[in-house]
């Protein structure tokens, strides 16, 4: 069992050019910031030390942060040997949304980026099969970002309540 | 076995789908089955088939409990799970203290309802190997305990009962008695589905050896609940991550032992859930016993909840597995994100990788045995 | 002599032909109906209780009204000639085989002298029509139906036959007549009845592989791969819809009422009554007939709602590896006996 601050005092140690960050809202619980180039490193390690352990990835969230122009990934990790939790945070820009798949590290990533590729538009580089999960494939858009508008129409179906509107009129 | 050889005899091998509307994959999932004669060479789900865009809508919603109605709707089978994970991680980011009388009919509710849905998986997995009778006669258990939920939220499937920090209303008043009267019958009936089904040598030749997964494979991927027991692995969040008041509560963990033949294979998942059933009981009878008579239902929040800047990831134990809500909020009132972590959704993930080498009536019996509920896949 | 086959006016042969036919039918909307009821009693509920009053009676009166009225559908790319034909054709050879049941003491279709062997071959064209269903319906689970039940029937067909063979050896006939007049009269320790079941003690075990195969042959629980709807959706039925899947239905059920029949008649003295003389007669051997081959009708639907279902493999090694080695042997020591006694 270690505290979030125990854990990034180890990693800083072993990564010292790698730029780590402990980052907290008012409420709630904190995370750990990694740069999106070092996060198959620091999952690595992370899964495979000895004193860390972490070998469940519970959850894998993309998120969308509009006034910054940014996207993010939150992961989130347990240990069940050492029964500790973690939560990492990388954000990157709008513009270049890519971050490295940690897909061989732990398996359940292979599905969660594919979701978090198809809500929020994150490419995960080195994933194998980086395809659409939940929408077609042939959607348009990503439907997590705040500033997703629905396509009108898909394969001549209306799907918003855009159309909808516009027929009322 | 049919093997298909072209004429230079060369072997030949058959693409099929099953689903999107097939009789067992339990919702509308499709499977894309590579054959060769009836032996499964590779397979691929394809999912989405029922996403209702749940986190799009949490995001729309201008209140925090304007979003327990869809969770609701996530796994179906196992609503008041999925409303108690929730209100669980909104109580946390708010750093409410819920009335000690609310906790006690939420635990019953859940397990109940835990008890309901793995009626629902044993019965649907049993209908998959052919066996129909047993899953009318769990039916008859789980419209029981449907009854009590009814009488308790007014609805059968999607109860929409519980609140941040409290319930929509109290209980009935003979609700206790009928929740006892409950465990009492049911206790045999679980006698009576070994006998029926859990030793039937058919079924244990069906599942036996099938769709083997190891403890490392399934940590690996993430397994939890019934899936991850039953390759041994002792974990159990009400025990191991304790929420609500399950620490107050004496029970066992079962797992599976490999006793009808590999350990992690569907018998082994199938047992831990009737077992599970058991403890289930257990809790029940202890919190009818603990609950107090009088109390709130209902702890005086501000009408419009509004947490800090922050986030949190919180997870509670729902009968298919881990049932994790990450939430952000940006200080307004509308949830800035909410994530549904699915534990069918992790576990679909795992079929291809246990599956391979199966003919298709393992298949049928793997997923029956990973017990997914697709409304919780695809959200 | 243009009007006369076989010595037999056409209106004899058209009475021979319409009286088997008229019991498949009625005995079909029974048995419909009555598999219901039973599969209501077993899951504790009470199955149709709406149709024709007392316990739903007309229920299947009314399901075939609703079949007749259904849709014709063929796929598109389905081979439109077999599709069509293969139902018919099931009907037809499980129909035919009526031909050599002895339903009463006074009346057979036909009395011939290879009775077991003409059922036995004329039944085994029912795995045809299956194979031609499950092609000609252009669909791969019909496919995988189909093909796994030509696997099924041609691989069970072997233990029935070396079961009806311990018989023959006991009887050394093949008249199916014959064999039912051979089982007569009440000798047996006194008072059991002549029936083959009880005269020697390894004809039990080859009744119930018998049963087993019959199970199997007729596409029952647990042995119901080919059509197993929770995995090849509804095996070679799929496409199938209307009057032509009813007549699917008909066929099997009509299949199991042969199957049992022709167990009734080898094991259980065919229209002998119990209790020797008393209640015999034509239409009392008739009543005795059906009674046993529906007890054993009944006997196959308990067992579908009370069992799961095999996978194919082991339906395969359950034959070849169990039932056939043993009804081999049983087939040697049921002759000894017949030669010691």
């Amino acid at each position: 069992m270690k505290t979030i601050d125990e854990i990034l005092e180890i990693l800083q140690n072993s990564h010292p050019d790698v730029e780590l960050a402990l980052e907290s809202g008012a409420t709630g619980t904190p995370w750990i910031r990694v740069p999106a180039n070092a996060i198959r490193e620091v999952s690595k390690l992370l899964r495979d030390g000895l004193e860390f352990r972490f070998d469940t990835l519970m959850c894998l969230s993309g998120l969308h942060y509009p006034a910054e122009q940014e996207l993010g990934v939150a992961y989130h990790i347990h240990s069940t040997s050492k029964k500790h939790s973690l939560a990492l945070k990388v954000r990157v820009p709008e513009e270049k949304p890519e971050i490295p798949s940690i897909e061989t590290i732990w398996k359940t990533a292979d599905w969660h980026e594919r979701e978090a590729y198809d809500m929020v538009g994150i490419h995960f580089t080195g994933h194998p099969d980086l395809r659409r999960i939940l929408c077609p494939d042939d959607w348009e858009g990503y439907p997590l970002r705040k500033d997703y508008v629905p396509q009108e129409f898909y394969h001549g179906v209306t799907t918003g309540e855009k159309s909808v509107s516009e027929q009322d009129d | 076995m049919i093997e298909a050889i072209t004429e230079n005899g060369e072997r030949r091998e058959m693409t099929i789908n099953m689903g999107p509307q097939h009789p067992s994959t339990h919702g509308v999932l499709r499977l894309e089955l590579v054959l060769d004669g009836e032996v499964i060479t590779r397979v691929k789900p394809h999912i989405g088939y029922l996403h209702r865009c749940f986190e799009k809508y949490a995001e729309k919603m201008d209140d925090y409990a304007k979003v327990i109605p869809y969770t609701d709707r996530m796994d179906y089978v196992s609503a008041m799970n999925q409303e108690h994970g929730y209100v669980v991680a909104i109580e946390r980011m708010l750093e409410l203290e819920v009335p000690e009388r609310v906790e006690y009919i939420r635990v019953i509710m859940a397990e109940l309802q835990r008890i309901a849905s793995h009626l629902l998986g044993i019965g649907a997995f049993g209908l998959d190997l052919g066996a129909f009778t047993p899953f009318l006669y769990l039916f008859t258990e789980r419209e029981k305990i449907l009854d009590i939920f009814e009488k308790a939220s007014g609805a059968r499937l999607l109860y929409n009962y519980m609140a941040v920090a409290g319930l929509m209303r109290d209980v009935h008043p003979e609700f206790k008695e009928e929740v006892s009267d409950f465990v009492k019958t049911f206790r045999p009936k679980i006698k009576e589905l070994d006998d029926l089904l859990s030793y039937n040598q058919i079924f244990i030749k069906r599942t036996a050896n099938i769709g083997v997964l190891p403890d490392k494979v399934a940590l690996n991927y993430a397994a939890s609940g019934p899936v991850l027991r039953g390759s041994g692995v002792k974990w159990d969040l009400r025990k191991n991550d304790p929420y609500s008041i399950y620490d107050r509560f004496e029970f066992e963990i079962p797992v599976g032992s490999g006793e009808m033949g590999t350990l992690g294979d569907c018998w082994d998942r199938y047992i831990v859930r009737v077992r599970e059933m058991e403890q289930s009981l257990r809790i029940i009878e202890q919190a009818v016993d603990g609950m107090p008579d009088e109390g709130d239902v209902m702890a005086a929040i501000p009408k419009r909840i509004r947490p800090k800047e922050g986030e949190l990831y919180a997870r509670t134990e729902s009968p298919r597995g881990e049932l994790g809500y990450y939430i952000v909020s940006d200080k307004s009132a509308s949830p800035f994100r909410v994530k549904a972590r699915a534990p069918s959704f992790v576990h679909l993930s795992m079929l291809p990788a246990i599956s391979s080498g199966a003919l298709i009536a393992d298949m049928v019996a793997i997923v029956g045995s990973i017990d997914i509920v697709l409304g919780e896949v695809d959200r | 002599m243009t009007h006369y086959i076989l010595n037999i006016s056409p209106v004899a042969i058209l009475v021979h032909a319409a009286i088997p036919l008229t019991i498949i039918l009625v005995y079909a909307l029974v048995a419909i109906w009555a598999e219901r009821k039973v599969a209501g009693f077993i899951q504790d509920r009470l199955g149709p209780m709406r149709v024709g009053g007392w316990h739903g009676w007309a229920q299947s009166i009314a399901d075939l009204l609703k079949l007749i009225q259904k849709e014709d559908i063929i796929p598109t790319d389905a081979s439109r000639f077999l599709f069509k034909f293969a139902p018919f054709m099931m009907f037809a050879a499980s129909y035919a085989a009526f031909a050599v049941i002895p339903f009463s003491s006074s009346y057979i279709g036909s009395n011939i002298n290879i009775g077991v062997f003409y059922l036995l071959a004329v039944t085994s064209v029912l795995t045809l029509s299956i194979i031609m269903a499950g092609w000609a319906s252009n669909n791969k689970w019909s496919l995988l139906g189909g093909m796994r039940s030509a696997a099924q029937m041609v691989s069970y067909e072997i233990p029935t036959i070396a079961t009806v063979l311990t018989v023959i050896v006991v009887t050394g006939s093949l008249n199916l007549m014959t064999i039912t007049e051979m089982q007569s009269g009440n000798d047996i320790l006194g008072f059991l009845p002549n029936w083959f079941i009880f005269q020697n003690p390894f004809l039990i075990v080859a009744f119930v592989i018998f049963f087993i195969s019959i199970l199997a042959e007729s596409h029952r629980v647990p042995f119901d791969l080919p059509e197993s709807e929770s995995e090849l959706v509804a095996g070679y039925q799929t496409e199938y819809s209307g009057m032509r899947w009813a007549m699917f239905m008909l066929a099997e059920y009509a299949d199991m009422l042969l199957l049992s029949l022709l167990g009734a008649t080898l094991f259980f003295g065919g229209w002998n009554s119990p209790f020797g003389d008393f209640m015999s007669g034509p239409f009392w051997s008739f009543f005795w007939f059906m009674l046993k081959g529906l007890l054993l009708v009944f006997v196959m639907m308990w067992i579908r709602w009370t069992l799961p279902r095999y996978r194919v493999d082991q339906l395969m090694h359950i034959c070849w590896s169990i039932l056939i080695p043993l009804s081999f042997i049983n087939l040697v020591l049921v002759a000894l006996w017949e030669v010691i006694f």
